[in-house]
């Protein structure tokens, strides 16, 4: 479905190009959910913004990234518009400033769906009514008419997500999508995600920076640092038997009740890390 | 930060935004300000003298910027003109930026003052400096003093806006907090956090307001609310060639380049600094 | 049973909102009682909105409570007099959650460790500051050069640790930290936790660990209060209350909390 291929994304600075991707190849198959973990300034931010073609005018790219077999490193803007949105959708972490203050839930997610396809207001509506339930907000038919700040934090992502799915997406990419959330509701909203994947056979790119959140939530995952990829594959081998010295130090610094339930293998070579 | 935060800011850092308005805008202000201050101690002509069979002589004819209806000349005019209108606008902006931050850093400080002091700005903002001017000009007659008050009066209401906002998002910091963890009091935390952390902001506003001031002292001049003859300004200058804008272009001409030019690179000095002390920029980590 | 160093009593705050001409009342903190022991780590864990960020203003005395008491080492904070109170306020200092917002751009770190100082008629002048200043930077675990440099040539974690030997200059009795680790990297956090951990041990501080990460109070902490709507509704030692919960949002709590135990998404939902 997706595969990036050795690609490197590097921005001109004083001291010459500054690689904050560096020769990361990844693949995520249809209804796959892959996770990409790392610290800050890892690069997973700038690898999902190369992935629906918003990086920065400065950027440097090299390598491909092929969806469906087309390199969306040489699309034009166009194309690149009716991608986004109608192969990939994206989610935010701040539903707050991703939503329009202005507009209803209910506008925002009909726009995209009207945007997108002809079909009259009433039918995007019932569309909108639809998705809201899917993404199990309570009473929907009060909350499409709710703007944005008359949401909790929790709600406005199941906007987001709702929006998102309004175009039919067969990727969906969250970046830190519950990072600004409680737990209780970040509990929800993964859960939202995974039924996703599970029922719409959807892609699901999942970026954060909590092993906790990728480790229930993710197939495959795969370990960024300084922009290179240190680990990739099945999400529960590379969390148990760990096979790069970073993968390990991470899993070390998860307060210990995360990381209790790993088998002990795992925990005896990531309590040997130390 | 959300991912696109973080490309904006990494973007910021690499363009290094406002370095050619900066250049240009310095440059040019640098050439205005100097010429103002060698006016004080030469200038090809006095700007004073009048020669009047010399009147209305081209550029190159007579001097370099050719005479006016007085045979005067109209480069040294110019020079001592830049000297006027600069004192001025300074004198204005000076007392509009020093009045108006005292009270924009008040009023953030105290809510109570807050809603008293804003008020008063808005009426001041109600008094466009022309207006004024021709009250004040009615009691103190015209010159300097009356459209330094005029044009200042007017900018205190726009130090107070820009400072207070500014100065509400320090006071929302927590190093604000652990300043007041250390038993320190509201004058204090002004003088030690929140005015260093504004001080950018104020300088570039001070620029924006100059261009202002200059254009304005400019009008007053025009209106004869300005300086009282015989002290050349660039406003007077535009209004006395009024008469011979068809005979002799070269009067509206150098006044009038003089100001957009003034106005120009005080504006492109404000963008360029207002790039440069963008703290979006600087918090890029 | 020593004498809590922190004692607050049925301590409540209310707050009144004006929106669109009707006035609401809003109970931040709603009859919040708790002990803390002389050199011990109080963690209150809660969700946003649950009153904990107020709880610490108040405890900070940076707000005045609508009702109840905090007690200090005996003496009711809201009932001293306003000099008096700014003479308590050296036993009492505060670390704060975003270290890009908690240090001034523009002073050094020498400057802005020392600032608390203002709070001693006695405080040390010239040299006997400065090293007053390099040994608070050195006991966080920074170099004393530090002290020259500002803070945007920090990162994160480090810039924690200057809010840390700033919060310890006047040599408080108690620490007030919230949410001090939550916007860190997690190697980070671990040692930023890690130091607390040693300072307690070392200076006998006493901390109130203001938090919404469970994990973090199991690090950290002796005793947990758990905080919802305003009230504490679960209190005991940090093994009681994670093992052995009695309350249902407690339960709630840990059951969301993502830890390892589960991998993989096919693997669970099979």
């Amino acid at each position: 479905m997706l595969a990036i291929r050795n690609l490197s994304i590097a921005f001109p600075g004083p001291a010459g190009p500054a690689r904050v991707v560096d020769d990361v190849s990844v693949a995520v198959g249809r209804g796959e959910s892959l996770g990409i973990v790392g610290e800050s300034g890892s690069g997973k931010s700038m690898l999902s913004l190369a992935t629906i073609g918003l990086l920065p005018g400065s950027a440097r790219t090299s390598g491909e990234i092929l969806l469906d077999g087309k390199d969306i490193l040489r699309l034009r803007e166009r194309e690149l518009c009716s991608l986004r949105g109608r192969r990939i959708g994206m989610i935010f972490q701040e539903p707050m400033t991703a939503l329009n203050p202005a507009m209803t839930a209910g506008q925002q997610i009909a726009e995209g769906i009207r945007l997108h396809r002809t079909v009259g207001r009433s039918e995007a509506r019932a569309e909108a009514l639809r998705l809201l339930d899917r993404v199990r907000i309570p009473d929907p038919a009060r909350r499409i008419d709710s703007y944005p700040h008359e949401m909790s934090g929790g709600q406005r992502q199941r906007v987001g997500i709702a929006i998102a799915l309004a175009l039919k997406p067969d990727l969906l990419i969250a970046d830190e999508p519950t990072t600004a959330l409680d737990v209780t509701v970040q509990k929800e909203i993964l859960d939202i995600l995974d039924e996703l994947v599970a029922d719409l056979g959807l892609s699901l790119i999942l970026i954060s920076h909590d092993l906790g959140v990728i480790a229930r939530s993710t197939d495959r995952t795969l370990v960024m640092c300084r922009g290179r990829a240190v680990e990739e594959g099945p999400t529960e081998t590379v969390l148990r038997h760990p096979s790069a010295q970073y993968t390990r130090d991470l899993i070390a610094a998860l307060p210990r009740r995360a990381r209790a339930g790993l088998g002990d293998e795992a925990r005896h070579a990531a309590g040997g890390a130390r | 930060m959300t991912a696109l935060a973080k490309v904006s800011g990494a973007s910021f850092r690499l363009r290094r935004p406002g370095r050619a308005a900066l250049l240009v805008g310095g440059i040019l202000t640098a050439v205005l300000v100097g010429v103002a201050l060698l006016s004080l101690v030469w200038t090809p002509e006095d700007p004073a003298r009048m020669r009047i069979l010399q009147k209305l002589k081209g550029p190159l004819v007579s001097g370099l910027l050719g005479t006016d209806h007085l045979g005067r000349d109209v480069a040294s005019m110019l020079m001592r003109g830049a000297f006027n209108s600069l004192t001025t606008a300074f004198a204005a902006v000076g007392l509009g930026a020093v009045l108006g931050t005292l009270a924009g850093v008040a009023a953030a400080a105290r809510a109570g003052f807050d809603a008293v002091l804003m008020r008063i700005c808005d009426a001041l903002f109600a008094l466009p400096p022309i207006l004024s001017a021709i009250m004040l000009g009615a009691l103190l007659g015209p010159g300097a003093l009356t459209a330094i008050v005029a044009i200042g009066v007017f900018m205190i209401p726009v130090f107070a806006r820009v400072t207070r906002g500014a100065a509400m998002q320090i006071w929302a910091r927590d190093y604000i907090m652990a300043a007041r963890m250390a038993g320190k009091g509201t004058a204090r935390i002004t003088l030690e956090h929140v005015l260093p952390n504004i001080a950018g902001q104020v300088i570039v506003q001070v620029t924006i307001q100059l261009a202002m001031a200059i254009l304005t002292e400019a009008g007053l001049s025009f209106l004869g609310l300005g300086l009282p003859p015989p002290a050349p300004t660039w406003g007077r200058m535009l209004a006395e060639s009024q008469t011979y804008m068809l005979q002799a272009p070269h009067l509206a001409l150098a006044p009038g380049l003089a100001i957009a030019a003034a106005v120009l690179g005080l504006n492109l000095l404000g963008d360029g600094l207002a790039a440069r002390l963008d703290p979006r920029r600087r918090q890029a980590s | 049973m020593t004498a809590p160093l922190l004692a607050i009593e049925n301590l409540t705050r209310d707050y009144t909102l004006r929106a669109k001409g009707a006035t609401r009342h809003l109970r931040a903190v709603d009859g919040v009682s708790l002990a803390v022991e002389p050199g011990s780590i109080f963690a209150v864990v809660g969700e946003s909105g649950c009153g904990k960020s107020t709880l610490a203003r108040i405890v900070m005395a940076l707000d005045r409570p609508t009702g109840g008491t905090v007690r200090l080492g005996g003496d009711d904070l809201f009932a001293l007099s306003p000099k008096a109170l700014a003479r308590k306020r050296r036993d009492f200092q505060m670390v704060f959650q975003d270290p890009y917002g908690s240090l001034n751009p523009r002073h050094s770190v020498g400057r802005i460790v020392a600032e608390p100082l203002h709070l001693l008629d006695d405080a040390p002048r010239g040299r006997d500051r400065q090293s007053l200043v390099a040994r608070a930077l050195e006991d966080v675990g920074l170099p004393a050069q530090a002290a020259e440099r500002y803070p945007h040539e920090f990162s994160g974690g480090q810039r924690q640790r200057i809010a840390i030997a700033r919060a310890l200059i006047t040599n408080p009795k108690l620490v007030v930290a919230d949410e001090a680790v939550s916007a860190l990297d997690l190697s980070i956090q671990a040692q930023i936790l890690r130091l607390i951990l040693s300072l307690r041990d070392r200076h006998g501080l006493t901390v109130l660990f203001i938090t919404h990460n469970i994990g973090v109070v199991d690090e950290v902490a002796d005793r947990v209060g758990v905080m919802q709507a305003g009230r504490l509704v679960e209190t005991g030692t940090v093994r009681e209350v994670l093992d052995h919960p009695r309350e249902d949002y407690t339960r709630t709590l840990l059951a969301a909390e993502p830890t390892l135990a589960v991998l993989g998404r096919r693997r669970r939902r099979a």
